[in-house]
C-alpha cells in the first residue's frame, strides 16, 4: 500500500525537476532569513542563483554538527518563535546539544512522512500501534505518534521503559505493531520469557524498529521470536526525526527516502566530495520542505550507500541501505546518541581535571550496557579518604550520565595507573 | 590530641592490598592496628602507623592514593561495657560515629578504640572532660 501515491511514484525527472525547484525556494530562504547561512555562503561565495541543478549542489558548503552547537540553541531558525509549535533537542551537556523547532506545517510534513511509513509496512487504522519510542525530547515516540494518529490507527503511547508494564499492555490491549529500538524489543521478549509469556501469541505481526544500528540477523530473530515482520525506518532528528525513509515490504531491500522533502547526497568522508550514487560514503542531507529549522547538505556521520534500481513496490524514490557504520567516534547505546567528549565533558565538570577514564560498552541480553571506570585522582581521594565521598562521586557520575546523555551508566573507581595512558578510551564490546 | 590515620583506596580485586603491604615492609614501616573498609568495588584500608610521614609518602610514590585522616583513639579498661561507656558521652553531645576500630595492649590490660567522629575537635574536648584517656597520636605511633 502506498500512502501518497502521486508523491511517492512521482517518475525519476519528475522528481528530480520538484527537487530542484524546491532547493532553490529553500536555498532562497536560509539566505535571506537564517545568519549563518547568509554568512557561509558569502564565505564560500556562492549565492542561491548559483544553484541551478542538483549538479550544482557541491558548490554549497555543508552544515555540520558542530554548526548546531555553535548556533545552539535557536540559532539555525528560519521563522520567529511565534511561528514555532514545537521543540526538540538531542541529548547533551548543555550547550552541546542540537535544539529542532517545527512550524506547524512542518508537524504536518513529519506526520505526512510516518503515515507514509506507516502504510508502507501494511499498516491501517484497523490496527493498535503500541510505540514505545521515547517521548520528550527525543523525537522518535511524539514523531511516530502523530503519523499514526494520522492513518487513523489507536496509539498507546507508551513509551521506552518498565518492561513488565509494557508486557501486561501487549497482552491486554492487544496491540499489532510495536515501534521500539530493536535492542529494547528484544529485551521485551526475554524479560517476557521470563515471566512465563507467550510472546508468539501476542497479537503483534508488524515491528517498526529503528534509532540504533541493526543487522539482518538481529532482525531473523526478533521476527522469530515475535512471529512478526520487521521494518526498518530510519531518521535523524537534525533533518525531521524519524521518517526520512521507511523500508518496503520488498524484501530487506533498503529504505525509499522520501525524496520530495529530501535530496540525499553521499559523500567521501575524508575530502567531502560526492560520489556517485550506489557508492558507500557519508550520507549529506539537504531539507526542501522544512521550514522551522531547514538545513542545507547537513553531514549525518552515517555511512550507508545508495540503490538505484527500481523497486518492485512502485515507489520511485531512492533507496538507501542500513546504517552499520559511522564517519565519526559517535556511539550509540539504547537508542541514543553519544560522543566520547559528551562522556569526557561530563567528567570534567565533576572533578575540574580530566581523569582517566575509560568506558566499555557491551551487551548484556539484547541491552546495551555501559560502564564507565575512572581512576581515582588525588583531588578526589585526599581530601577526606571516606567511603562516603566517593560514593557520592559515584553517584553524581551516574546521575549526570542519566540527566545528561539519557544513560544508565555502571560506574567503577580503580586505582591510579590501571589504566594505560595509550589505552583507548572508548571500548565497544558489540558487534554488530 | 588527634592522631592521623593513613587512608589507602584499594580496588576490590586480589593482590591489591599485597600490594600496599609489600610497600610498608619495604620502607620498614609498622603498623599499629588496622582495618579495611570495603564496598562492591573497592576499599579502603585505614592504617595508624609508627611513621605517618614516611607511610604517606612510600604509598604515594607507588601510586597508591593516599590521604591523612584525623581519627581519635580512646582508651578504655578491656571489660564490659568499655566502649559503651564512651558511647554514651558521644551520643549526648550529638557527635556522629562514621567507623571505628580497635586493639589490645600489649599489656591486655586496656582496649584503644579509634574513631573516626564527625567532629573530632569536640570529641575530644568532651571525653577528655569526662576523664576517659584520650590518646596523642605521638604516643599511639610508639605503642
Amino acid at each position: 500500500m502506498i500512502y501518497n501515491e502521486e508523491f511517492e511514484t512521482m517518475p525519476r525527472e519528475v522528481i528530480k525537476a520538484l527537487q530542484a525547484k524546491r532547493l532553490q525556494q529553500a536555498l532562497e530562504r536560509v539566505y535571506h532569513t537564517v545568519g549563518f547561512y547568509k554568512k557561509s555562503f558569502d564565505k564560500a561565495k556562492v549565492k542561491p542563483d548559483d544553484i541551478r541543478s542538483i549538479a550544482d549542489m557541491n558548490k554549497l558548503p555543508f552544515t555540520t554538527r558542530n554548526d548546531m552547537r555553535d548556533n545552539y540553541p535557536f540559532g539555525l531558525f528560519a521563522v520567529p518563535m511565534s511561528s514555532v509549535v514545537r521543540l526538540h533537542a538531542s541529548s547533551g551537556t548543555s550547550g552541546r546539544s542540537a535544539v529542532f523547532g517545527y512550524t506547524k506545517r512542518d508537524i504536518e510534513t513529519w506526520s505526512d512522512l510516518i503515515a507514509r511509513s506507516l502504510v508502507a509496512a501494511g499498516i491501517t487504522k484497523n490496527d493498535i500501534i503500541h510505540n514505545a519510542f521515547g517521548y520528550g525530547l527525543f523525537t522518535g515516540g511524539l514523531g511516530l505518534h502523530y503519523g499514526a494518529e494520522k492513518i487513523g490507527a489507536s496509539v498507546i503511547p507508551i513509551s521506552g521503559g518498565d518492561a513488565k508494564r509494557q508486557l501486561m499492555i501487549l497482552q491486554d490491549f492487544g496491540p499489532t505493531v510495536i515501534c521500539s529500538t530493536p535492542s529494547y524489543a528484544l529485551h521485551l521478549a526475554e524479560e517476557g520469557q521470563t515471566l512465563g509469556i507467550d510472546i508468539k501469541a501476542l497479537k503483534l505481526r508488524v515491528g517498526i524498529f529503528g534509532a540504533e544500528p541493526w543487522n539482518d540477523a538481529i532482525r531473523d530473530d526478533i521476527e522469530k521470536v515475535f512471529g512478526i515482520t520487521a521494518l526498518n525506518l530510519y531518521g535523524l532528528s537534525e533533518i525531521i526525526g524519524p521518517g526520512i525513509a521507511m523500508e518496503c515490504m520488498e524484501g530487506r531491500h533498503g529504505m525509499h527516502i522520501f525524496e520530495d522533502h529530501f535530496i540525499v547526497e553521499t559523500i567521501d568522508p575524508q575530502t567531502g566530495a560526492v560520489l556517485p550514487e550506489g557508492e558507500e560514503g557519508e550520507l549529506v542531507f539537504t531539507t526542501l520542505t522544512k521550514e522551522a529549522n531547514p538545513l542545507i547538505r547537513y553531514r549525518t556521520g552515517d555511512i550507508s550507500r545508495l540503490i538505484t534500481e527500481p523497486c518492485r513496490c512502485g515507489r520511485t524514490h531512492v533507496k538507501m541501505e542500513r546504517v552499520l557504520k559511522r564517519s565519526d567516534d559517535m556511539l550509540i547505546i539504547r537508542g541514543i546518541n553519544v560522543f566520547p567528549s559528551q562522556i569526557a565533558a561530563i567528567l570534567v565538570d565533576i572533578e575540574g581535571l580530566e581523569p582517566n577514564y575509560q568506558v566499555i560498552i557491551d551487551k548484556v541480553g539484547a541491552l546495551d550496557t555501559l560502564d564507565l571506570q575512572v581512576e581515582v585522582n588525588d583531588k578526589i581521594f585526599s581530601d577526606s579518604g571516606s567511603i562516603k565521598e566517593l560514593q557520592k562521586i559515584e553517584k553524581r557520575i551516574i546521575k549526570d550520565m542519566r540527566d545528561y546523555l539519557g544513560i544508565s551508566a555502571r560506574v567503577k573507581l580503580v586505582q591510579p595507573n590501571t589504566l594505560k595512558k595509550n589505552d583507548a578510551k572508548i571500548i565497544d564490546k558489540r558487534h554488530i | 590530641m588527634k592522631v592521623e590515620q593513613i587512608s589507602v583506596f584499594l580496588e576490590n580485586k586480589p593482590g591489591t592490598l599485597e600490594d600496599a603491604t609489600r610497600v610498608l615492609k619495604e620502607a620498614n614501616i609498622n603498623i599499629r592496628t588496622l582495618s579495611v573498609a570495603e564496598t562492591v568495588d573497592f576499599g579502603i584500608l585505614r592504617l595508624i602507623v609508627n611513621d605517618v610521614e614516611k607511610a604517606n609518602k612510600v604509598l604515594k610514590e607507588s601510586g597508591f592514593r593516599v590521604s591523612k585522616t584525623p581519627v581519635v583513639a580512646v582508651e578504655v579498661p578491656d571489660k564490659p561495657g568499655g566502649l559503651h561507656s564512651i558511647m554514651e558521652v558521644v551520643s549526648k553531645e550529638g557527635i556522629n560515629v562514621e567507623y571505628l576500630y580497635a586493639f589490645v595492649e600489649k599489656s591486655g590490660q586496656n582496649a584503644v578504640i579509634i574513631f573516626r567522629f564527625d567532629n573530632p575537635e569536640k570529641a575530644i574536648d568532651v571525653l577528655t572532660k569526662k576523664n576517659f584517656t584520650v590518646i596523642p597520636g605521638s604516643k599511639l605511633y610508639e605503642f
